[in-house]
Parts: structure tokens; sequence; C-alpha cells
């Protein structure tokens, strides 16, 4: 009962934020470049919320995120420019072929642990980059322009949901448990009839899926990719780390909080111009100093906890 | 007498780069028997349990539990043909809480797809109700029940020990394997593990095999004991043969004392 109380609570909240966003839209208080912003958060959260799957919740630190991302942004972007292939199936192909080389790369790299597994992801994340830069039919090195606009607020809202809910969903199951067994400590997950290789794998191209699908939502909200670092590389890794760190490992709301707040920071320090590269890693810096394991410290913020804590509230009064 | 064994272990050998830490030990487990491993320290106990749990490759010899052959299985395979096990030093998940420790050991049983834990439809919903039930029952057979919400890595050793067998337990093990259960413990709680783990063969009519460096543990509870030392199997037989065995007894005090 309480249950479906939250979920029904959650959904009307969900829908209020949306309504609220296309009524402040229409209304002019946000202006396009504000609607802009809130797409970028959510296409960041589904990036960060699926990397903490992997680095998170299943313990394999992965720096090749901007890879599957990659390939989610180009071959949708490809399908819907040069087969005239509609957004929606578009984007789940990019999820997919993301999710395939997920499998196809975690099969070899999730041999290695610790820093090992982690420069093999940041290998094959420049791997892809490089591919992009020589492949002529998306454009090479000079980037892939004249992508249509088909990401609206809605559709990145929407994905960010379903991302969340899905991985909430995951982590909550069988599955996840699994995952989180292989985290905590391999030896005794396997002498538990846990196949850790398999588990390995599975959140790998899960989180690679997702990423795909944020990959597809950016291609078609920016229309040009190019293939630099920091759109498509290292550099654009590094950033879906930062968030994840920031929010905490292992946590779900920090992983959303994080992304919102580090898409919207750099655009409110706009103001400092060129201060701005100097106040943001300070900011990081402190938090990491103040909060080591992230904002959020693994917990995770419910409806249900703070329905329980308003009805302890409650029956406190009751009682005095 | 040994067509009925359940587990048979013949001439296993254990060899890391030059050194034998198990020289062709042979032995067979009846069902529902309780038996005991010991032998000084690096005699190779723990390396035969890791052998058996496919944690560590087998040199030579062969494994087979039920018939079926086990030698060289990857661990997880090894868990899911029924053995279970502890270990010396406690591999809970210390960051989780009592109860999902016990959850994921449930693995292997899980009937549900991932699509119906990505949607959670109801018969995951069904399952997930059935499994947190399952392992409240098993927390309450160790006494535990208390305990379930609490973080694993924050209980005292000695419980800390008993969720670990609990969780072993959620396997619905045909083998239990426990190694060093007692360490660590005060006499109380060593006395109160031998009553659990002699109700445990009994209501739950499974085999263990432990390894314990407690004599007088083992003494009182084991009806079969293995004698290792420097790998190799040097007595078996029942509690009293083995304390007047002097092979045993040098191996225990050093040969010229004997």
């Amino acid at each position: 009962m309480k249950n479906k109380l939250s979920i029904l609570l959650t959904a009307v909240i969900l829908l209020l934020i949306y309504t609220g966003v296309r009524l402040m839209e229409s209304g002019g208080v946000l202006l396009p470049y504000h609607v802009q912003i809130l797409s970028l958060c959510c296409i960041n959260v589904i990036l960060v919320v699926s990397l903490n799957l992997i680095n998170g919740f299943t313990g394999q630190f992965s720096i090749g995120h901007a890879g599957f991302f990659a390939i989610g942004a180009y071959l949708s972007a490809y399908l819907t420019v040069k087969l005239q292939v509609p957004f929606v199936p578009a984007l789940i192909c990019g999820g997919i072929l993301a999710g395939i080389t997920g499998l196809a790369v975690g099969l070899p790299a999730l041999r290695l642990r610790g820093d090992y597994l982690a420069i093999a992801t940041l290998g094959f994340g420049e791997i892809i980059r490089v591919i992009i830069l020589n492949t002529n039919a998306v454009g090479g090195a000079r980037g892939f322009s004249g992508i249509p606009k088909y990401t609206t607020f809605g559709l990145a809202y929407l994905t960010a949901i379903i991302t969340v809910v899905a991985i909430r969903n995951f982590v909550s199951s069988d599955y996840g448990r699994a995952c989180l067994a292989v985290r905590e400590d391999e030896i005794a997950a396997a002498s538990l009839g846990v196949n850790s290789t398999y588990f390995k794998v599975l959140a790998f191209s899960l989180g690679a899926f997702f990423a795909g699908t944020a990959g597809a939502l950016f291609s078609h909200y920016l229309q040009y990719m190019a293939p630099t670092p920091s759109q498509i590389g290292f550099l654009k890794s590094i950033d879906i780390l930062i968030m994840l760190v920031l929010g905490g490992l292992g946590s779900i709301t920090g992983s959303i909080v994080a992304a919102v707040v580090l898409t919207v920071l750099p655009e409110f320090l706009r103001g400092f111009a060129e201060y701005r590269m100097v106040i943001y890693p300070i900011l990081l810096i402190a938090v990491m100093i103040y909060r080591p394991a992230g904002l959020l410290a693994g917990r995770e913020f419910s409806l249900d906890s703070l329905l329980n804590l308003f009805k302890g509230a409650r029956t406190r009064v009751d009682h005095s | 007498m040994s067509t009925t064994a359940e587990l048979m272990v013949n001439n296993l050998s254990v060899q890391f780069g030059g050194l034998k830490a198990v020289d062709q030990v042979s032995f067979a487990l009846q069902p529902q028997s309780l038996a005991g491993l010991i032998g000084p320290n690096g005699a190779g106990k723990t390396t035969v349990f890791n052998a058996l749990t496919g944690l560590c490759p087998v040199t030579g010899g062969e494994i087979s539990f039920n018939s079926e052959r086990l030698t060289n299985e990857p661990p997880h395979a090894i868990a899911r043909c029924g053995i279970a096990r502890t270990f010396q030093n406690i591999r809970l998940f210390k960051n989780l809480t009592v109860l999902d420790n016990l959850r994921i050991a449930y693995h292997k049983n899980r009937q549900y797809s991932l699509l119906c834990g990505l949607f959670r439809s109801p018969r995951f919903r069904r399952e997930e109700a059935q499994i947190t039930a399952k392992a409240k029952d098993v927390l309450a057979l160790v006494d535990l029940a208390d305990k379930a919400d609490h973080l694993a890595g924050s209980l005292p050793y000695g419980e800390q020990r008993r969720v670990e067998i609990a969780r072993a337990l959620m396997l619905d093990p045909k083998l239990l394997l426990l190694d060093e259960p007692a360490a660590g413990m005060n006499p109380q709680e060593t006395t109160a593990l031998l009553e659990l783990i002699r109700r445990l063969r009994d209501e739950l009519q499974i085999t263990i095999l432990l390894i314990e460096h407690d004599m007088k543990l083992v003494m009182n509870l084991c009806e079969k004991l293995f004698v290792l030392d420097y790998g190799h199997l040097i007595a078996t037989g029942d509690p009293k043969s083995i304390q007047s065995n002097r092979r045993v007894v040098e191996a225990y005090l050093g040969g010229n004392l004997a």
C-alpha cells in the first residue's frame, strides 16, 4: 500500500516537473537556452547513472564510457541522416550497438582488475574515437554536421526516467545483488554460485547500452558531432567520472544530483569568465575533502523514507 | 561402503610450483556424516577445501560429489552442485546488511528473468518476497533474526561467523565445509557453536566437514577425523583412535617426544 503510494507520488512529482518546465517555457520564464541546459542535464543523468552501474555497483573501474556514448551518437546520427530512419528506432539501435560493443570489449577487458582495467577501458575509448576520426561516412575529422534536431526536453527527460528506473530495479533484483557481491568479494561471490565474469559483462553491457542512448540524444541535441577528446574522447569520460565520484559511487540519487549540479554549475560560472576554470576545480577539491565518499555517500533518497520520517514525526506528536 | 559415499576424493594433489601443498590425499564422506579435517599449521587443510570448492587448481587426482566429477570445475559451478563453505578469514560482504548477505546466496535458485527484474513483474515481487522470507528463516536458525538490518561488518566476530554459516545455508547445500568455525570465539560461544553445528546436521540432514584447531570441539563433535601433515593424509578414524594414534601425536608434538 505504502509502496503504491510512493510510486504514485513519484509519478506525480515527475509529471509536475515536466509541466512546470513546459509552462515556464511557454510563459517566457525559461529561455530556449535554459531548456537546452535542462536537456543536457537529462543526458548527463543517463551517462552518470549508467556508469554508476559499472563503477559503483559492480566495482569495475571503467573510464571509457565516452566510447559507448560516441557509438550511440554516431550510429543514430548516421541512421537518421543517411538512411532517414525515425529518431526513436535510431536511438534504440545506437544503444544496442553500444551494448554489443560493451559485450565484445567486456569479455576480454574484464579479466583485468583495478588500474589495469581502467587503462584498458581508457584505451578502448580512444580506439573508438580514432575509428570515428578516420571514417569518412560520418564526416571523419571534419565532424558530423547537419544532424536534425530531434532531441526535445520531453524525450530526454523520459529517457532519463526510464534509465534511472531500470537501473534502480536492476540493482535491487537478484542480478544486481550478484553484481554487489562481485564488487564486495569476488571469491565469496563465486563460492555462493555467482559467475563473476557473467555479471561483470552483464553490468558493463547494460551500462554501455544506456550510454549509447545518451549519445543518440546528444548528437540530435547538438546537431554536430566532432571527434575531439572533449566531446567523445577521454576528457568526456573523465567528465562523467567526476560527476559519478562527486555524487558518490553506488548511489543513484547521488549520480542524479551530481549530474544536474555539474551541468548547471559551469553555466552559472560563465559570469566569472576567466575564473570559471579555477572556481570549478576548487569546488571539486572542497567536496572531495569534506565529503570523500561523495555528496550522498552511497545512500539513497526515497519518498518512502521521507514518508516514514513524516509518519514518525506525527506519531511523536501524538505521544506528547 | 564406498559406493554409498557422497564425496569421494581420490589421490588429490595440489602443487604450487615446487611445493606440494596436498599430496595424494584420498578420503570419502558418507551422507549426513560429521567429519573433521585436522592437522598442524601449514598441513594443507585449507588447500584441500580450496581444491574441493574450485578456488585453487587441482594438479592431480579426482574429486567427485554424488558421482559427479568436480575436479577443476569453476567455483560457482561447484556451489551450484550443492557444496557450500565458509572461510578461515571471514569473507562476508561487509558493507551490505546481514539480510542482503543471505539474499545474495539465494542466487542459484532464482527463477525470474532479467526482464522480470527490470520491470518488477508480479513474478519478481512474488519471488523476492519468498527470498526475504527464506533469508529470515535461516537467520532465525542461527539465532540472528534481530540482526537482519545490521551491516555485516559491524557485528562482533562470533556473530559474523554465524552469519557466514547462515549465508552458506541459503544455498541449500548437501555438503557444508566449515573452515575454522570456532576461531576467535570464547568458550561459551564455542559451546553454542557445537550445539548449532550438531543441530544443523540433524535438522537439515546435511553432511558437514570442518577444519578446526579447538580439539575439545573436534573430539566432541566429529564422528570421523582425517589428519593431514605436510600435505599427506597420515591417519583416518574416529576421535578415540586418532587420539592414541602414534603418527598423529608425533605430527602434533614432534617425533622425539612420542
